[in-house]
């Protein structure tokens, strides 16, 4: 889909923060207000603009701290359905944060949340690798997390180190 | 025994007029709190591609001169750069240097090109630097002054009425620094045609080049008749968002470059060798993130216009670099006053026009290379410390 411009432009503000009001995206990018929220409805109908969310750093809150796994699994693909069907019974589960199909020596990728290293553990050996067409798992346990999504997590931002006045 | 200095010291150094835009940094530093529209640089850090190679080649060993112009992969990056950019054609073997930022292009074209009393033409309100830097090289620097009502623009009959026989030279400079005014290619064709008839240099001041944002940049090289009498001063500082790599470069006619690398050989030798490996990687592969931050000003700039103009400042909205350049005549302050002010009782810093030239009296200029969150906070402390000011006018 080839958008425009101001449509890629609108993308870009909300990308950075998407509780800019439309009153103040119409002024950046001299458009009418109506046209910017036509222009959005647009994106979210087009499922472009997906959802919203607030990327929260839940390790900094006492009793939300949890625990993630990135699962490397290896599938036999399914005549017709090739990995699809394993695909959605995997992503299915509520615990699976987020799922890709990879090129290279395995073919799934699995982000698994939980509270404690054992419910993890329960999860691949019940769950997971009790699936038909699974072949083998291994699991990485996270250990911190440095960048997610664009943002940096952990470590050095790049501050403003500016003079307060300079010509 | 306390010594005479005043003995000591050069006239013209000596007599040189303190920066305007000194005073407040002095006094906005001592504050707390001060959120600044007086940035004369970008908000972004250089982007990550061009400090890593940087450091790279720091770790590689590249410590030692270089040739005076600059590395010769980096003067043929530049070649193709302009050529690209800007469809000017420069030999990177004899007609680029690289130099220690625009600053210093421009210190060494003025030395390059000026006897005692020859006269500079400089559009007002124009860099802090030009007039000092023309004294410095023994010329006489000569404002015309540009006005709001013409978009600070300068016009062809305002430079043909200050040419004297004494005339070298005119610096032009677009996007302007303060004013933000972008010169297009009908301007330039008009002041083209009184510079060939006069037989001037042309100092084109080119640093906000990547900073357009309704039309893509014009250079005056372009123009027909002005290529062999140009010297173009360009930099990484702005469009790249390297301001403290201190890294700029000037193209020119071989004739006027081989002089300027002569001065440079002797006063400064070259750039630094790690950092114009940087500038390199600037140039092969910065150009999406060039543009991005060209976008993200362009909406400052459409916002400020905005804010500016709805809490009672009017503003033009400029073509090109991040500054606005709005009028606070109805306040009844003079711009020092209106800037002192609006420091100490609303924590808002911005430079006061007269700092750019007598023709800048009357006007403020604000920076937007400022966050959205930091830019609406200003307006709003900007609006209550108008509040009294505008209703006692009515
Ligand atoms: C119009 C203009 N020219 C030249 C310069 C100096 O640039 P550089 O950092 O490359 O010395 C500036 C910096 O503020 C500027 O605004």
């Amino acid at each position: 889909m080839k958008l425009t411009n101001e449509e890629l432009e609108i993308l870009a503000i909300l990308e950075e923060n998407h509780r800019v009001p439309v009153e103040t995206i119409a002024i950046q990018i001299q458009l009418s207000e109506e046209k910017v929220q036509q222009i959005i409805k647009k994106l979210e109908d087009e499922k472009i603009i997906i959802s919203y969310p607030a990327l929260i750093d839940w390790t900094k809150i006492d009793g939300k701290e949890n625990i993630e796994a990135m699962i490397d699994v290896k599938v036999t693909p399914k005549r017709g359905v090739g990995f699809d069907e394993v695909a959605e019974r995997i992503y299915r589960f509520p615990e699976v944060t987020s799922l890709y199909l990879m090129s290279g020596t395995y073919d799934l990728s699995v982000t698994v949340e939980g509270k404690t290293m054992k419910e993890i553990a329960m999860f691949v050996s019940e769950k997971l690798s009790t699936i038909e067409n699974v072949i083998s798992t291994t699991t990485h346990f996270m250990l911190k997390k440095y960048k997610h999504d664009g943002v940096i997590i952990e470590g050095k931002q790049d501050k403003d180190r500016r003079m307060v006045v300079s010509p | 025994m306390s010594l005479d200095y005043e003995r000591y010291l050069a006239n013209t150094a000596n007599h040189l007029q303190p920066s305007g835009i000194r005073k407040f940094f002095d006094l906005a530093a001592s504050m707390k709190g001060v959120i600044s529209l007086g940035v004369g640089e970008p908000d972004f850090t250089t982007p990550w591609n061009i400090r890593e190679t940087a450091i790279a080649a720091l770790e590689e060993g590249f410590t030692s001169y270089t040739a005076n112009a600059g590395l010769i992969e980096l003067r043929q990056e530049i070649s193709t750069y302009l050529e690209k950019s800007f469809h000017v054609q420069y030999q990177a073997e004899n007609q680029i240097i690289v130099t220690v930022g625009a600053s210093q292009a421009l210190d060494l074209a003025f030395r390059a090109i000026l006897n005692p009393g020859d006269e500079v033409l400089i559009i007002e309100p124009a860099f802090v630097s030009y007039a000092a830097l023309v004294s410095i090289a023994g010329g006489n620097p000569i404002a015309i002054p540009t006005y709001a009502s013409n978009g600070f623009k300068v016009t062809a009959k305002q430079i043909e009425n200050a040419i004297t026989a004494k005339t070298k030279a005119i610096l032009l400079c677009s996007p302007n620094n303060p004013t933000g005014t972008y010169l297009n290619k009908q301007d330039l064709l008009e002041i083209a045609a009184i510079i060939e008839k006069h037989d001037l240099l042309v100092l084109s001041d080119e640093i906000y080049s990547e900073l357009t944002y309704d039309e893509k940049y014009t250079s005056i090289v372009t123009i027909p008749g002005m290529y062999e009498r140009t010297i173009l001063i360009n930099g990484f500082s702005k469009g790249f968002a390297m301001t403290g790599w201190r890294l700029g470069f000037l193209a020119a006619p071989p004739e006027l470059t081989s002089v300027m690398v002569k001065i440079y050989q002797y006063t400064t030798m070259c750039a630094p060798n790690m950092l114009q490996h940087g500038a390199i990687e600037a140039l092969r592969n910065s150009y999406d993130q060039v543009e991005t931050m060209r976008q993200s000003y362009r909406r400052r700039r459409n916002y400020i216009v905005h804010a500016l103009n709805s809490i009672g400042l009017d503003c033009h909205i400029p073509g090109g670099a991040f500054y606005v350049f709005p009028s606070i005549i109805r306040t009844g302050l003079t711009s020092e006053e209106f800037a002192e002010q609006l420091l100490k009782q609303q924590k808002v810093a911005v430079v006061p026009g007269s700092a750019f030239g007598e023709s800048g009296e009357g006007y403020i200029r604000c920076s937007y290379a400022t966050s959205m969150q930091q830019l609406q906070e200003a307006i709003s402390r900007m609006k209550v410390f108008l509040e009294p000011l505008l209703v006692r006018e009515v």
